[in-house]
């Protein structure tokens, strides 16, 4: 699948592109290809450079072009990181995710397996049931959840949200590693349980090595996924030491009616950053296995 | 000789892992196995939630206080509640408008995207950008550029001289309303116009050639040859925009809070302000259990999209 789409890619997408004058590119490729990309790109633009302005100047639109920085300055992030706790913040986000992800993925690739190889009486419906929890959003379930964590004790601690992400965690990449067990030929796990191999042996040494690169996206999404995770996040976590960095961002940066928008700004860049430079490695997995799981 | 032995050899093996296979590999128990760390989290952490959920509308929760059945009393106090019938209608408006812009939009940038240009790579991935990183961070950007005080787009048309006075974007409930959308949509494009773009990379190039040989205008390749070809994958991108667009929280928690005058609340921030702020368990399970009759219309439309595929596989192939 991944080499037709290779394929398809290197040859030209329309028929007859070479027949366009370059005026009439012009206007209907590159003029609307840039507005596009002002949009999309203008408010990290503006969340770079928020970061880095002095109060005075945030303020002043009518002495300074508030598009540039004149006197670039490092108070704002320093307020960040020494007089809130957003380092803490970056540490919880880091572990719960890392967590989360790792549990959800060892659910996911059994669960995967099971669904796709071992193709169990009923695999088809747990895997049409799989796909159905993907459908359920945490805005309808955290109040019962809020309940639940209150009842178990885990309320206010990481334990509520490493244990509540693999729910919409679990789902996705299960999918994605299902749709990934599928395009590995069957054959070479009949070799191996001809050569005696047992289902575990197979699917430790033969599947889930050349399952890496679905391994690594299946990864970087839940990883993405639970960084991101807000309404969770926000309901389960009360104490400041505790939350996660959107949470902490959106809720403790806010003092009464006092905007700090410079460190409200450097605080959305650093915790964007990870995720960015994170799925910049990786982008082509991503976008890959994007598209292929829409695919299926 | 050398035949022979192989051939033994391969019999002898194939033996052994029969046996085994029938002694502790029967595929129910393996799979049975197999599912059971996914099942016990989906079970215990989604299932029973969603079970819950529902028991919880029919009851008076109170944070901190275990409720009784009381029937349905909370739909009945909602269905006479104005703010709740704002909502629904918020949410409404919210996940169509929402919706139809993404589409029509992120198709336009997949098609812009599909064409021959450098750096090709490079604009995917940075296209991509806004889908990547929280919502709730780039809500904060957007709540900074919407202010009312020191917006940039107010300042830069009142430079250009297209308004008198800075638009209060999140204080008044019309531009309040129109602000959370566009920021919403600027959230969903990339994602529609990658996967999109995916599905117009599996439309044969030879197909286009054809329609060119045969005299047909741009749109008129567009309208009988690309559109025809994407709908499988139109169906399954949009039903995901609607349902993320319909559960909505972060965005609106983040800018408005609901507010100006409840005109942007949606009915999962209605249900989360009731519920934890208010402290009202009860009724604001209600209101998300209220959501459920709209996800599943969506999910069966999505199904029903899927049926449709299979047909046109049929026929495509």
């Amino acid at each position: 699948m991944g080499l037709f789409r290779k394929s398809a890619e290197a040859e030209a997408p329309s028929g007859a592109d070479f027949l366009e004058s370059i005026p009439r590119r012009v206007v209907t490729l590159w003029i609307p290809l840039i507005l596009f990309l002002f949009v999309l790109l203008f408010p990290f633009y503006w969340m770079g450079i928020t970061a880095f302005k002095s109060n005075e100047e945030l303020y002043n639109y009518t002495d300074f072009s508030p598009f540039w920085v004149v006197h670039p300055t490092l108070d704002n992030i320093h307020r960040l990181l020494f007089r809130t706790s957003y380092p803490q913040w970056l540490l919880n986000t880091m572990l719960v995710s890392v967590v989360s992800t790792f549990l959800s993925l060892f659910c996911a690739v059994c669960a995967a397996y099971a669904i796709e190889r071992l193709r169990f009486k009923g695999a088809r419906y747990v895997g049409l049931a799989i796909f159905l929890a993907y459908l359920v959003p945490p805005s309808i379930l955290f109040i019962p959840l809020a309940s639940m964590v209150f009842a178990y004790g885990l309320f206010d601690t990481k334990w509520a949200l490493i244990l509540t992400y693999p729910t919409f965690l679990i789902p996705f990449c299960t999918w994605l590693l299902m749709g990934y067990f599928r395009s590995i030929p069957y054959e070479l796990e009949e070799c191996a349980l001809i050569d005696g191999a047992s289902r575990l042996q197979i699917l430790v040494k033969i599947l889930l090595p050349l399952a890496v690169p679905g391994l690594i996206s299946a990864g970087i999404f839940a990883f993405t996924l639970s960084w991101n995770e807000f309404i969770y996040a926000l309901t389960f976590i009360q104490s400041s030491e505790q939350k996660t960095v959107p949470v902490g961002v959106v809720t403790e940066l806010v003092e009464g009616d006092v905007y700090h928008w410079g460190s409200l700004m450097a605080g959305a860049l650093f915790g964007s950053l990870p995720v960015a430079i994170l799925y910049s490695f990786f982008v082509e997995h991503y976008v890959a296995s994007m598209t292929g799981a829409v695919k299926e | 000789m050398f035949v022979d032995t192989k051939s033994q050899r391969r019999a002898s093996a194939r033996a052994a892992p029969a046996r085994r296979f029938r002694l502790g590999e029967s595929r129910g128990a393996m799979g049975l196995l197999f599912m059971l760390p996914a099942a016990a989290v989906l079970l215990l952490f989604l299932a029973y939630p969603l079970g819950l959920g529902v028991w919880l509308g029919m009851t008076d929760t109170r944070v901190g206080r275990a409720g009784q059945y009381i029937g349905f009393e909370n739909y009945e106090m909602l269905w006479t509640d104005s703010v709740f019938w704002t909502s629904v209608f918020n949410t409404l408006l919210y996940t169509v408008a929402a919706s139809i812009a993404k589409f029509a939009l992120g198709l336009w940038l997949a098609l812009l995207l599909n064409r021959h240009l450098p750096f090709k790579a490079f604009l995917r991935a940075i296209v991509l950008l806004p889908w990547i990183v929280p919502t709730a961070l780039s809500a904060i950007a957007f709540w900074w550029i919407y202010d009312s005080q020191f917006s940039i787009i107010s300042w830069s048309l009142t430079r250009l001289g297209l308004i008198e006075h800075n638009i209060n974007f999140l204080g008044d409930p019309t531009w309040a309303r129109a602000s959370v959308i566009i920021a919403n949509v600027w959230r969903g494009i990339p994602f529609v116009a990658i996967t999109l773009l995916a599905g117009l990379q599996t439309i044969p190039p030879s197909l286009y050639e054809a329609a060119t040989i045969d005299g047909a205008t741009p749109w008129q390749r567009f309208r009988y040859v690309t559109f025809p070809m994407l709908t499988p994958i139109i169906a399954v991108v949009m039903t995901f925009s609607v349902l993320f667009t319909f559960t909505d929280f972060q965005l609106i928690y983040v800018l408005t809070r609901g507010g100006p005058l409840n005109a942007t609340h949606l009915m999962a921030t209605l249900s989360f302000q009731r519920a934890i702020p208010g402290g009202n368990l009860g009724e604001g399970a209600a209101i998300a259990v209220t959501m459920i009759p709209f996800l599943l219309s969506a999910i069966l439309f999505s199904y029903f999209g899927l049926q449709r595929r299979r047909w046109q596989h049929g026929g495509n192939d």
